[in-house]
């Protein structure tokens, strides 16, 4: 069907470069906080704004107590491989130490590429006018206050908040 | 690629005016690059762009992160220095490439 508007849009080729981003992490493994945090310092060295939104089991990446402590999944991780290419085997992911030495391993590889760990990303992030919070619902659930937190967290806010700040033209929220 | 006449030479640059040769570089290059950017020099900036060009020369990957522990600046001062992109922005007027990195 005809529609004017689409049509309309279709054929102005605006270029409407990205002006801010609000990113949730929801989740606390090493790729998923990584993935957030890479994410929120890309957009901060491009001029884009980022608010950073950290809810759920995500809430370790800005925990004091948890955030150098990030691990992977090796159990039921079919992309997990050891060195060489061979699919790491969910059975051996269920020893004791082992899901430890592979986030040992993970992380020792970033810090080779110049990835920081989990707090001195923040700081990076917040260096460049980035700016990070934590869910309120989750944190009373986890029962964690701002004193638990990073001191990179901004505020404890609500799902309201979060969407208030992202308002405005040309924001995108990223859901990691 | 294009050339440009920029404080008085003629340089070669890419379609975004990164400059293709760093050895045409001169201080005088970086003050006009910069004003393209809105940015007045300082001696403090003169520090950023000649460590960049030295990592570069080395063949390193540049990241902000190295800049930041360069012992010249902390990189709340390199956002400081070139706004809206320290990396891209203090790399274009160092007369290098445009950095290929994510962090």
């Amino acid at each position: 069907m005809f529609n004017p508007l689409t049509q309309k849009k279709m054929s102005q080729k605006e270029d409407r470069p990205l002006k801010k981003v609000c990113i949730i992490c929801a989740k606390g493994s090493i790729e998923d906080v990584y993935a957030t945090l890479v994410m929120a310092n890309g957009a901060v060295m491009e001029g884009i704004e980022a608010k950073v939104f950290f809810t759920f089991f995500g809430l370790d990446a800005i925990t004091k107590k948890q955030m150098k402590k990030l691990h992977t999944g090796v159990v039921g991780n079919p992309a997990l491989r050891m060195p060489g290419g061979i699919p790491f085997p969910t059975l051996l992911g269920i020893i004791p130490g082992v899901e430890a030495g592979v986030s040992a391993m993970m992380k020792k590889q970033m810090e080779n590429l110049d990835i920081p760990p989990v707090d001195e990303f923040l700081d990076m992030i917040t260096a460049g006018g980035g700016e990070i919070y934590a869910c309120k619902l989750a944190s009373d659930m986890f029962k964690l206050k701002k004193e638990d937190l990073s001191e990179h967290v901004m505020d404890i806010i609500t799902v309201g908040d979060f969407y208030a700040m992202a308002g405005g033209e040309n924001t995108q929220i990223i859901f990691t | 690629m294009a050339t440009k006449n920029i404080a008085g030479s003629s340089v070669d640059v890419n379609e975004e005016g990164y400059l293709t040769d760093p050895s045409q570089w001169t201080r005088e290059i970086a003050g006009e690059l910069a004003k393209e950017e809105n940015i007045e020099l300082t001696d403090k900036h003169f520090e950023v762009l000649e460590f960049l060009r030295k990592e570069y020369q080395t063949g390193a990957q540049l990241t902000i992160r190295k800049v930041g522990k360069s012992g010249i600046i902390d990189i709340k001062g390199l956002y400081d220095l070139f706004p809206g992109g320290p990396l891209k922005k203090s790399s274009k007027i160092a007369g290098i490439p445009k950095p290929a990195s994510c962090v």
